[in-house]
């Protein structure tokens, strides 16, 4: 059982929970993951490791309620426990001196972004945030991201607060004025992410995201998380979650996310009368 | 011979009706009762040369512990059995018997071989019932072993040493032990309080459980051995299902069988809601492959509540690498198998999810070099099948997430570990066995290899350690 310290709600269905995992805070790296039970009979769902920290022996995963686990794990407090939690899961990602870098998160995506912003700025780079989401009340983190970017770039979807549009069409204007740009990393919807690979792609702009496909184990056993990359199948658990954005096939990992979309409606809906505080 | 000539003569066990097999997950085999049990038994002909045993991979004295049995002395058997196999109410009911010691036993000459399966499970039943299997444990010595992973082959290290006074910790990635046992191999042919009971037994002993590790990620081995651990055993299965490269794989619908059965057996989605993980309960379903993987899906989808189950298999019938009883039953249930038959691509809706699986009809020809007559697609014989899901059962290969953490251990060209006669590998104090160093794939063979790493490791420790 791993006991939850803390928990607060960053925005509108977004929350941020700190845990007591030791082995987990110990080994972590970012861009790695975890995959978690909220109960014996929940289902197994993975978050990213957002921070870790092997001092006091805890992790922080922030997530956005979509479904029955995220609304399970929502209903939770400080001092209450977790099933289970195995970690940390995936390839850590690639961080290096390039110069200028980019990091760009939409929505939930904005939390998971900060590893990698603080790692680019421990070694050097000029750290440019461009984060966004839906509206003002979905929007998380700014103020912390400011703390450690050296740059940063807000927008809405509907103009309640910054620039007004996608977070891919800030990059673009972005990358307009500013050719320095070495290295993107991007992390939020899959359409968004294709977006920004779509944006960096003709620059040639080396640019990774996080593939967010269903998973079960994290460790390679079941396949359910494959993904094609430069046209061969890779297991985003193992291989990943770190892709290279102009080799990731978007549109087969969108697809693929939809399988259960219908079932698993049906509990969401049947669940949703047990409130969660938010 | 006739089915009802050889059941003339060979004891037949209980099965569940019918009507119950195809809705519920319970157990079909129910096994031989005491009568039969002794029937059966007095059938054994008690070879001085037991072709039996040494049919078995374990080389389990079976003519001994049948004539325990005839002796009504059930606890001597259980004695007998557990020298070679640990685990025998799991063996019992999934060994390949018809390949291994039914197929060496004298009397499968006239086809009617002691069932020598089902014996060993009515003796393990009863030992598992009466708490028989309580382990005699040596005095603690301290010396630390870990074992990485909970299959069979993990399971028997430990309750090996834990006997003989070693601290045992068994580290599994699940969030339950016990391997393809817990997470593979479907309730209605191994029900899981079968697994759960060995379990208690190893943790009564002494034997510690740490799951939600993932060694070589939550802890490396050189972690395992700055925690004081002397000795590693690596079990860790080769679980990475092999995906076939064709059109329409990535449709929503296709599955791999892991992903099937791991939703279905350890996450339990035939009880969604009441469980979270939910699985595609398709009303057409094709499944690709021959092995027990395929058919353990079939019987799972007819289970959830599938119309129509279909096996493709590209060889003919008789190749299937199944148990038999198992295709049998299937069969029975209404899975229907289609021989010589290869995929080719999965067609998909405008959802992109599945509708229909191209295949081709086979010819069988020359005799490969796994004894086994090769497949060859007849030109234009293509033809579909309509499906809105589909299993791939098309085997498993070495998973290197853990491998790859430590490139000291040498691997064979397909990722599986090498180890030597004594079970160890090219690292220093790290042995390993069952699926991971390739062989047989099956439980018994994990726990014979298991035997073997104990006793080396054992062996070690008397010479070096101690
Ligand atoms: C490596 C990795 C890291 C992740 N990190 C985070 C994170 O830090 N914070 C966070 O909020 N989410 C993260 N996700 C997504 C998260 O795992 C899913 O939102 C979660 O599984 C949904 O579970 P649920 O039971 O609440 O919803 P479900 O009932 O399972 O699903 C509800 C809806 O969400 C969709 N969905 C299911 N799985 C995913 C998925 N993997 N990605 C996107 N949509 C999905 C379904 O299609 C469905 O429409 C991550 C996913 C991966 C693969
Ligand atoms: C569906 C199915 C049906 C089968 N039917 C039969 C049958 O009827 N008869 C038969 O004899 N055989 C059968 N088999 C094969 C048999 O189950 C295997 O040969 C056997 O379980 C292998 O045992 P093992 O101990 O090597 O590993 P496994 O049983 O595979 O267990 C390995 C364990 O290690 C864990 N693990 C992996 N990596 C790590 C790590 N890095 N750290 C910690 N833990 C880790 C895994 O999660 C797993 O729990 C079947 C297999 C399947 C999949
Ligand atoms: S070979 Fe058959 S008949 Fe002979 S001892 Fe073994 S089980 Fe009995
Ligand atoms: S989640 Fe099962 S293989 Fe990746």
């Amino acid at each position: 059982m791993y006991t939850i310290l803390d928990k607060v709600q960053l925005a509108e269905g977004i929350f941020k929970v700190r845990i007591d995992a030791p082995l987990v805070a110990k080994n972590w790296k970012p861009g790695q993951f975890v995959v978690l039970m909220v109960n014996e009979a929940g289902e197994r769902i993975p978050l990213t490791i957002v921070d870790g920290n092997s001092n006091d022996c805890t992790i922080s995963l922030v997530f956005q309620v979509v479904g029955r686990t995220t609304m399970l794990l929502a209903s939770k407090n400080a001092g209450d426990k977790i099933f289970s939690i195995l970690g940390p899961l995936g390839r850590p990602s690639e961080v290096k001196k390039y110069g200028d870098v980019v990091v760009v998160g939409g929505g939930v995506g904005v939390a998971e972004i900060f590893p990698q912003a603080r790692a680019l700025k421990s070694l050097g780079n000029y750290v440019i945030g461009v984060v966004g989401a839906r509206t003002y009340s979905r929007l998380v983190l700014v103020e912390e991201l400011k703390s450690i970017c050296d740059e940063i770039h807000v927008c809405t979807d509907d103009g309640s607060y910054g620039y007004r549009g996608f977070v891919s069409d800030l990059l673009k204007r972005l990358l307009e004025k500013k050719d320095t740009i070495g290295y993107v990393y991007a992390v939020g919807p899959v359409q968004m992410m294709k977006a920004v690979s779509e944006v960096t792609r003709d620059r040639g702009i080396r640019t990774f995201v996080s593939a967010n496909p269903i998973m079960i184990d994290g460790t390679g056993m079941c396949g359910v998380c494959r993904v094609i990359v430069g046209g061969e199948i890779k297991f985003a658990c193992i291989d990943g979650p770190d892709f290279d954005a102009h080799l990731l096939d978007f549109d087969t990992l969108e697809s693929r996310l939809k399988t259960y979309t219908q079932r698993e409606s049906e509990v969401y809906q049947k669940f949703k009368g047990c409130e969660y505080d938010g | 011979m006739m089915d009802s000539e050889e059941a003339s003569i060979r004891q037949m066990p209980k099965l569940l009706t019918l009507e119950e097999r195809v809705r519920t997950f319970n157990e079909v085999n129910l096994g031989f009762n005491e009568d039969q049990a002794q029937k059966e038994a007095a059938r054994c002909l008690q070879c001085p040369k037991a072709f039996c045993t040494s049919g078995c991979p374990a080389n389990v004295g079976i003519p001994q512990f049948i004539s325990a049995i005839r002796n009504g002395d059930y606890k001597r058997a259980i004695g007998i059995i557990c020298e070679t196999n640990s685990l025998p109410a799991v063996t019992g009911r999934v060994c390949q018997v018809e390949m291994q010691c039914e197929k060496a036993c004298i009397l499968n000459k006239k086809r009617v071989p002691i069932s020598i399966g089902l014996l060993e499970r009515f003796v393990a039943d009863i030992a598992l019932k009466k708490g028989w299997k309580k382990l005699k444990c040596e005095q603690s010595h301290g010396g630390k072993v870990a074992v990485v992973g909970s299959g069979p082959a993990g399971l028997t290290v430990a309750g090996d040493l834990v006997k003989l006074g070693y601290d045992v910790t068994v580290f599994e990635a699940f969030h339950k032990p016990g391997g393809v046992l817990v997470y593979g191999i479907p309730s209605f042919r191994l029900p899981k309080d079968v697994v759960e009971k060995e379990i208690k037994t190893l943790e009564e002993a002494g034997v510690k459980f740490v799951t939600n590790v993932f060694v070589g990620k939550t802890l490396t081995l050189s972690e395992l051995f700055k925690n004081g651990y002397e000795a590693i055993f690596i079990g860790i299965g080769a679980g990475a299902p092999i995906i076939l490269n064709i059109l329409g794989i990535n449709l929503s619908g296709v599955y791999t069988a892991n992903e099937f059965l791991v939703r279905t057996v350890l996450m339990k989605a035939y009880l969604f809601p009441k469980y979270d993980t939910p699985v595609d309960s398709g009303r057409r379903v094709v499944i690709v492959g021959g092995g027990n993987t395929a058919v353990d899906s079939a019987r799972a989808a007819v289970r959830l509540g599938a119309e129509e189950v279909t096996i493709v298999y590209r060889r003919s019938e008789e190749d299937m690498p199944a148990r038999r009883e198992e295709v049998l039953r299937a069969k029975e249930e209404g899975v229907k198998v289609l021989p010589l038959v290869s995929p080719l691509r999965f067609v998909g809706d405008e959802n992109n999810h599945i509708t229909k699986l191209e295949s081709v009809r086979n010819k069988l020809t020359y005799i490969d070099k796994t004894g086994r007559p090769t497949p060859i697609s007849i030109e234009g014989s293509n033809f579909f099948i309509k499906a809105n899901m589909a299993i791939l059962a098309i085997g498993q290969r070495a998973n290197k997430a853990f491998t790859q953490t430590i490139p000291e251990i040498k691997l064979d060209r397909d990722g599986y570990i090498i180890v030597n006669y004594e079970s160890r590998t090219s690292l220093n104090r790290v042995w390993a066995g069952g699926d991971i160093i390739g062989g047989t794939a099956t439980v018994i063979q994990a726990i014979g290899d298991g035997k073997r790493a104990a006793l080396n490791i054992n062996k070690t420790f008397d010479k070096s350690v101690r």
